[in-house]
């Protein structure tokens, strides 16, 4: 259902599920413990909060230097919500789920309690 | 092989001055950290550290900047003369703005700045740099909550780029009671210089200073320095250890009369003049003169004129019967007007530095350097002179400052730059018999022996001409007193002339009077002689007659003439013989 229901951008704070497709970019820089919680967290609030409604893409900036300066990455891990607009860069190992999902402007869905 | 210390290797900036500051750089392979206060030139400082690394070292830089975009530094620089769009596209200088909306950002556990150190890792090697520039990494404190994660990347980013073996230059801005606002400077120990800007008497002085260079000397007085179309310019006294070569050849004041009172040569060439005096007592000719007598021998020259425009000099100086413009014209004379209060002292030093340098004269005149003090203190114009006086003395060049002072002082301005200078010659006005008349003197020639004596200094339509005083019971005599005095002189030579003619004439008169004494005396004498033959004369006809008396007596008698002798004469014994 990703492509299918795009343009529905306005949505109830009822409704199960946010419509807006998310893209999403992680930077890290090597395999460090800190890139590795970083991806864990994500993959969790994403599969809890998004699921299914969003791409994300891991740069390493030790592969791929030149990357850094097109998204102004800073400090390592940085996540940054391309779509939608506009963007959002969240630093850090995302351990506050919390702050992790108001950082994304993501409304966590009720029920679902947040930690 | 040599056994010689290495000293520590060092980053020439290529800025005029500094390196001479810093004895030859910033320490090469270590961070410099650069601090001032706002609109002080940090950014410029470091721009220029990478430009003239660039251009002149071969050392490609790279540029953080965390403030500024990359198009509006090159806008800005572009003023300077600082192309750096061809520098980049020449691959020796790579511009990378980093900048952190604190908005658009949440901070959610931990973090690092590894993605500045890769951003800056791949950019040094890109073009295989070896400046950088970080200008300023404090803005990330404004970007980022977590201050001590921040101050231990940067920690550790100074470590690295040292690790590079990357010469860096460090912005930070000047904060209260600290030299950075977020305390740079712990970390950044190697080498940090401040830049400082002062309002003084309306105009701005740039400063600089080294504040700290560990592991060598360098200079530690406050440095004016001065950003023009040049980029940045520090001037430091340009000889600490006084060694400049000494000259014994003579080069002409332009006054002949002047030059005989120095030995008959004039001044050493590539000494220093100082002529001071009162207002209106001709120290502006005496330099019109100087720049006339080298520009007459084809040498080149420069008239620094504070207080008149070109054009004002020439038709002052015609009035004296000089042309200034043909030397103009000939492009051997170079008149550089500026109003004293028009710029900063240390803009006025970083000029005359510009003009001494394209234009390279032989001689210099500064009039006068007294209307430079109200743009800065005393200490300040002494500093300036000794600056210029070092500059000049390098480059061989002799120079001439006149200097204002007051009548009733006539020591007193002077004698903060009088030991600086090696000739001082003293103009003063003298008020008698209701009129001004200007005196010259030569109070010190360091080198050669002058004259001691007080000259009347004229201006006439041929120019300065020296006379020499009268010395009367109440002073000198000079002016109208001086004339009046000369035709005193005269009327007493015409006097003493009539009375030897009249003596002459006397003594003539009465030699001729003894003469016809003589004369007169010489008649008498003959009357005399002639009474005296002829009264002899008579005696003997007498005698003649008594004896032919007595012969008739005797013949009547009958007796000889001989025993008549004999009773005629007493003693009778030669009437025998």
């Amino acid at each position: 259902m990703k492509p299918a229901k795009q343009t529905k951008v306005k949505h109830s704070a009822k409704s199960k599920a946010p419509a807006i497709r998310y893209d999403l970019r992680l930077y890290v820089a090597g395999q460090t413990p800190r890139s590795l919680q970083a991806l864990a967290n994500l993959k969790r609030i994403c599969e809890e909060h998004l699921a299914g409604n969003y791409r994300v893409e891991i740069i390493d900036l030790l592969k791929k230097p030149q990357l850094a300066a097109g998204d102004q990455i800073l400090a390592i891990p940085t996540l940054v919500r391309t779509i939608p607009k506009p963007a959002r860069k969240i630093i850090g190992d995302l351990s506050n789920t919390e702050r992790v999902l108001v950082g994304l402007d993501v409304r966590p869905i009720p029920g679902n309690g947040t930690h | 092989m040599s056994k010689k210390l290495r000293p520590l290797p060092k980053a020439p900036t290529g800025i005029d001055g500094l390196d001479r500051i810093t004895l030859g750089g910033l320490p090469r392979g270590r961070p410099t950290l650069i601090c001032g206060s706002a609109g002080c030139g940090k950014t410029l400082f470091g721009i220029e550290f990478l430009v003239r690394g660039a251009l002149q070292f071969n050392e490609p830089g790279v540029c953080i900047t965390f403030e500024e975009s990359a198009r509006d530094l090159a806008l800005n620089v572009a003023s300077l003369g600082f192309d750096l769009e061809q520098l980049q596209k020449s691959k020796k200088l790579v511009i990378d703005h980093i900048y952190i909306d604190k908005s658009e950002i949440a901070e959610t556990g931990e973090y690092d700045l590894e993605g500045l150190f890769i951003r800056l890792n791949a950019a040094i090697d890109s073009i295989k740099a070896k400046r950088v520039l970080l200008d300023t990494p404090e803005a990330l404190f404004a970007g980022l909550s977590d201050t001590g994660v921040l101050r231990s990347e940067l920690r550790r980013l100074f470590g690295w780029l040292k690790d590079k073996g990357v010469t860096a230059v460090i912005t930070g801005e000047r904060g209260e009671g600290t030299l950075t606002r977020h305390g740079l400077e712990e970390y950044v120990s190697d080498c940090v210089i401040l830049l400082d800007h002062r309002v003084q008497n309306d105009a701005v002085t740039r400063r600089l200073r080294v504040l700290k260079y560990r592991g060598s000397t360098h200079g530690t007085s406050e440095y004016p320095f001065l950003i023009d179309e040049h980029g940045i310019s520090v001037l430091p006294v340009t000889s600490l250890g006084l060694t400049h070569p000494a000259s014994t050849a003579r080069i002409s004041s332009g006054i002949p009369d002047l030059d005989a009172m120095l030995e008959g040569h004039g001044y050493f060439r590539g000494s220093s003049v100082l002529v001071t005096g009162s207002a209106g007592t001709g120290k502006t000719s005496m330099g019109a003169h100087f720049v006339d007598a080298a520009c007459g021998r084809g040498e080149k020259a420069i008239l620094f004129s504070f207080e008149e425009s070109p054009e004002q000099v020439i038709r002052n100086m015609r009035s004296i019967g000089m042309d200034l413009e043909r030397w103009v014209k000939k492009g051997l004379l170079h008149i550089e007007s500026a109003r004293p209060t028009a710029f900063g002292l240390e803009m006025h030093l970083v000029r005359m530095h510009h003009l001494l340098k394209t234009h390279k004269p032989d001689v210099v005149v500064i009039d006068p350097i007294s209307s430079l003090l109200p743009g800065g203190s005393e200490h300040d114009v002494q500093a300036l002179v000794l600056r210029i006086v070092d500059f000049l003395k390098h480059s061989g060049a002799t120079g001439f400052f006149t200097a204002l002072n007051a009548e009733d002082d006539l020591q007193s301005t002077a004698l903060s730059i009088s030991s600086l200078v090696d000739a001082w010659i003293l103009l003063r006005n003298i008020e008698v018999n209701g009129e001004r008349n200007r005196l010259l003197y030569v109070l010190k020639s360091r080198g050669m022996a002058h004259s001691n004596q007080i000259r009347e200094f004229l201006l006439t339509h041929r120019g300065v001409r020296l006379r020499e005083v009268y010395l009367g019971p109440g002073g000198v005599l000079t002016g109208s007193a001086r004339v009046a005095r000369e035709a005193d002189e005269r009327r007493a030579e015409i006097q003493r002339q009539q009375e030897i003619q009249d003596r002459e004439r006397a003594i003539t008169a009465s030699l001729r009077a003894v003469e016809a004494k003589i004369a007169a005396l010489q008649a008498e004498k003959v009357a005399h002689e002639n009474e005296l033959t002829s009264a002899l004369g008579a005696d003997h006809a007498q005698k003649a007659v008594a004896l032919a008396d007595i012969e008739a007596l005797r013949k009547s008698r009958g007796m000889t003439i001989e025993s008549t002798g004999r009773t005629q004469r007493p003693n009778g014994r030669e009437g025998k013989s």
